[in-house]
């Protein structure tokens, strides 16, 4: 390794000028416009003088609120980015016909597929769904803060992390061109040499801890923190499909974090995992990543149908329909997403049994699915629907989602899965059950909870468009793709033959034009309510006649949450208090046990960063430096036996006076 | 709010006066990401289960194992648990000094489990048997690396333990992390056990 290698070798490893990509017109303007837009962003915060406030109530803030709302952020700014992809692609294949090599170069476009889909569902999806998690779980339980205050705030920060350095990529080098999930032996050091699957390893495997500690926390708040008399069937539908989803987080990431191990040692130390030679086996990781990868896909989906119970149970101001089924029915899905893996690699030619045998598991989660479906229904029968964006998306999911679940069953059809395999069918299936499934909820959720994090109403007009552009963007721009994948054409294809075939691709793109107009909806609507915030505001802290404890506190809740811990008699607690003449207390305050800030952190995450870079580009040293930091910073931490403090009585007193004023002057 | 409606039935109670301290949640915590860490074993241990046999016209575990020297290293390891666990009666007593030499013989004989396994791992290598020779010897090396790579985690932490126990007593933190330690070492010498059976008495006998 250290054979005769100059020094600037030894400094750099394999990090050179040319790694910089200013050959790429599209990435240079990317660049600019990054750079320019940072520093104006930089230039700003420095002007208001706000980084004394970002650090200190932000960045080192260990309340699951804060945490929450950043990993929101986190997935918002991520979203742009892997739309940004989207559409690039969109675009290049709607183009590239009849000897039009299109704007894209297939190495350039190769890239891009990769990062759209590690993008959209480690930094998008994922933070977006960890985020609610955090914001919403120990509200809903009755809780202070999570089990692991310090822990939370570490996980997000390596959540970050991963999104640094899968975006460094960008600029400094090349990303994997292997395809979202990195197949072996083409991910492998023969066929892909460069720095892009290293990459994409280390930005994963960052960002996996994480997501496993996050996961890890969350259960342990889940199981240990509720409020008395809330039993496990006293839980909000949200709290149970997040505890069933971090269940599934901490049974699938470490195997997630072991395969991407198994193969960062065939890269960098030439073991044969995955090798074609020397007893090698590939199938091995395809099995092992989609051990990981199916569940990862409930992990995703569980929170938004549990969002999409909430919103429609108080839309329809009623009880949800079939509670217990619905919480058996999670439980169902959480268990049977463990069995089916297989389905992902019909083709791999594991013989009629094995297949029959995962095929049948597959069609079977669909059962469970179905039920939710119709308690969500049976909720709306004979209810008060209130037609308020939440619900309008809730209903937009439970439309578009039957459909791809239907086409999921075709798919688990083995016979139909060799021919529809790897075809743009599969890419229209998957989107439909992510978007119409998870960003749907999703953004139901933004709308239905952004009132309780900043007291203040989405302005329900740019709601609207939002939606209606994001449902009718994405017939358009994945019906096509069906009617493409039944025609036989695959994915991951930058030019095509066939001139017949480019009328669909252009009305996809038309599709993907729609969904920007949706995003772009999105992000006015954020900073039109802003603007109108006065006249959006919702003093009460219930602006929707809510039915579980979140709003029961004042909007945004205090620090404490709950200035006396909540006693559950119902499932619908807040409701039932309501109903039953709860009055809030108004004195008699004491002071309140709460953790300490603290900034490790945003360190431990920064020498990941840094260790992470240098695994990349083969900077041996800085490795070795950063590796031993990451060590000594932790210890370091450990010696802080300092960790929480008292919010006294009279702050809490005040807290509580200015809100009883402020429903005062509401009534 | 509906407060026009009048509550028949008794008011219930909604929300404690009194403090409310919610259990404990580190003892779960811990076990969860020991249930983590077992999945990563589960990984490898399937690995080493498909691509176990292998050996691309290499050596196989018969032609490289010592099991004398491997049955002393699990030796070593067993008793370091026993220690363990008389640290742990110590800590019960709140007797610091015995406490702490417990835990020291506990590092002793952790560190000398490593030692045994470097001098194997050399040993393989210096007989080209390294970890690139085969899938067998990848995955031979990578799950009993990684454990090994565990028990230098243990033996960092239990200094670092030792050092805090010294400095500041048996405080209810302390006890809380030499318990959080203690369940560490316990389930390292589980997964060995799985280890010298699976891979070293199956690989050679089998």
């Amino acid at each position: 390794m250290f054979g005769d290698i100059s020094l600037t070798q030894f400094i750099f490893g394999r990090l050179t000028w040319e790694a910089i990509p200013y050959h790429e017109p599209i990435l240079v303007v990317t660049f600019a416009v990054v750079a320019l837009g940072g520093l104006a962003i930089l230039g700003l915060i420095t002007k208001f003088k706000l980084w004394g406030y970002l650090w200190n109530e932000w960045f080192t803030s260990v309340d699951h609120k804060k945490i929450g709302i950043m990993y929101i952020i986190l997935a918002i700014i991520m979203l742009l980015r892997g739309f940004a992809d989207a559409i690039m692609m969109r675009i290049q294949q709607a183009i590239a016909f009849n000897g039009n090599e299109g704007y894209l170069n297939p190495h350039h476009y190769d890239q891009i597929f990769t990062a759209h889909g590690v993008i959209m569902i480690f930094f998008v999806a994922m933070p977006f769904v960890t985020g609610f998690m955090n914001y919403v779980v120990p509200l809903q339980i009755g809780a202070r803060d999570v089990s692991f205050p310090f822990l939370n705030n570490f996980s997000f920060w390596m959540t970050t992390a991963g999104a640094v350095i899968i975006m460094m990529s960008l600029f400094v080098g090349e990303f994997a061109r292997t395809g979202w999930l990195a197949y072996p032996p083409l991910s492998g050091a023969d066929y892909s040499p460069g720095v892009g699957v290293d990459y994409y390893i280390w930005g994963l495997q960052v960002a996996g801890v994480g997501t496993t500690l996050s996961g890890i926390n969350l259960i342990a708040t889940i199981v240990k923190m509720r409020a008395p008399g809330m039993t496990f069937m006293k839980m909000p539908i949200f709290t149970w499909t997040s505890l069933c989803t971090n269940i599934l987080i901490v049974a699938t990431f470490p195997i997630l974090t072991a395969t991407l191990a198994l193969l960062s040692l065939d890269r960098y130390v030439d073991t044969n995992f995955f090798t074609n030679d020397l007893g090698g086996n590939p199938m091995m990781y395809i099995n092992l990543i989609w051990i990981w990868g199916h569940p990862e896909v409930y992990i995703l989906v569980l929170p938004a149908f549990g969002i999409f119970s909430e919103v429609v149970a108080t839309f329809s101001g009623k009880r949800l329909f079939g509670y217990a089924s619905m919480v058996y029915a999670t439980c169902v899905i959480m268990i049977l997403s463990y069995l089916v893996w297989l389905h992902h690699f019909f083709t791999m030619g594991s013989g009629a049994s094995v297949n029959a045998f995962f095929g049948i598991t597959t069609m079977i989660i669909s059962i469970p699915t179905g039920a939710k479906m119709f308690n969500w229904l049976f909720t709306m029968y004979r209810g008060r629907i209130r037609y308020e964006v939440p619900m309008l998306w809730t209903i937009g999911f439970m439309v578009t989602f039957v459909i791809g679940g239907m086409t999921g069953v075709m798919l688990a059809i083995p016979p139909a899965d060799f021919v529809l395999h790897n075809s743009l069918f599969l890419i229209a299936h998957f989107h439909n059950v992510i978007i119409g499934g998870v960003l749907f909820g999703l953004m139901a959720g933004v709308v239905y909870w952004f009132p309780k994090a900043f007291g203040y109403k989405l302005d329900p007009f740019w709601g609207k468009m939002s939606f209606w552009f994001w449902q009718i963007g994405f017939f358009f721009a994945f019906m096509p793709l069906y009617v493409l994948g039944l025609m036989g054409v695959t994915r991951r294809v930058s030019q095509f033959e066939d001139p017949s075939l480019q009328i669909w691709f252009i009305i996809a793109a038309f599709g993907a034009a729609l969904i920007a107009i949706g995003i772009a909806s999105f992000i006015i609507q954020l900073v039109v309510s802003y603007l109108k915030r006065d006249q959006l505001r919702c003093d009460t802290g219930d602006p929707w006649n809510g039915r579980t404890l979140e709003w029961s506190t004042s909007s945004p809740p205090p620090d404490y949450n709950f200035a006396f811990t909540p006693v559950v008699h119902d499932h619908d607690s807040w409701y039932d208090m309501k109903n039953r003449g709860y009055e809030r207390p108004l004195e008699g305050f004491k002071p309140i046990h709460m953790p300490k800030n603290t900034g490790t952190g945003v360190i431990l995450s920064g020498i990941s960063i840094v260790l992470a870079f240098a695994l990349i580009w083969y900077i041996w040293w800085l490795a070795a430096v950063a590796f031993i930091a990451l060590i000594a910073v932790s210890i370091a931490h450990t010696f802080n036996y300092d960790r929480d403090f008292f919010i006294p009585a009279e702050t809490v007193t005040a807290t509580e006076d200015a809100r009883t004023k402020l429903l005062a002057e509401r009534t | 709010m509906s407060a026009t409606q009048v509550q028949e039935t008794e008011k219930p109670q909604f929300y404690l006066t009194e403090d409310h301290h919610p259990e404990n949640s580190t003892n779960l915590g811990f076990w969860l990401y020991l249930m983590s860490d077992c999945l990563i074993f589960a990984v490898l241990f399937a690995t080493h289960g498909v691509l176990g046999r292998n050996y691309a016209a290499g050596p196989s575990p018969a032609d490289l194992f010592d099991l004398n020297l491997v049955a002393i290293n699990t030796a070593l390891l067993l008793f370091s648990s026993i220690t363990y666990g008389f640290a742990m009666l110590q800590m019960e007593r709140g007797a610091k000094m015995e406490t702490l030499v417990w835990l020291g013989i506990t590092g002793l004989f952790g560190a000398a489990f490593l030692a045994v396994e470097i001098y194997e791992f050399h040993h393989l290598i210096a007989e080209g048997a390294g970890p690139t020779r085969s899938a067998f010897l990848s995955s031979f090396f990578t799950l009993v690396g990684t454990h090994g790579l565990h028990v230098t985690f243990g033996l960092i932490w239990l200094v670092t333990l030792m050092v805090q126990v010294s400095k500041r007593g048996l405080i209810p933190e302390n006890r809380r992390r030499l318990m959080c330690l203690s369940m560490f070492w316990h389930f390292l010498d589980v997964i060995w056990i799985g280890v010298f059976s699976f891979v070293y008495l199956l690989g050679v006998l089998g």
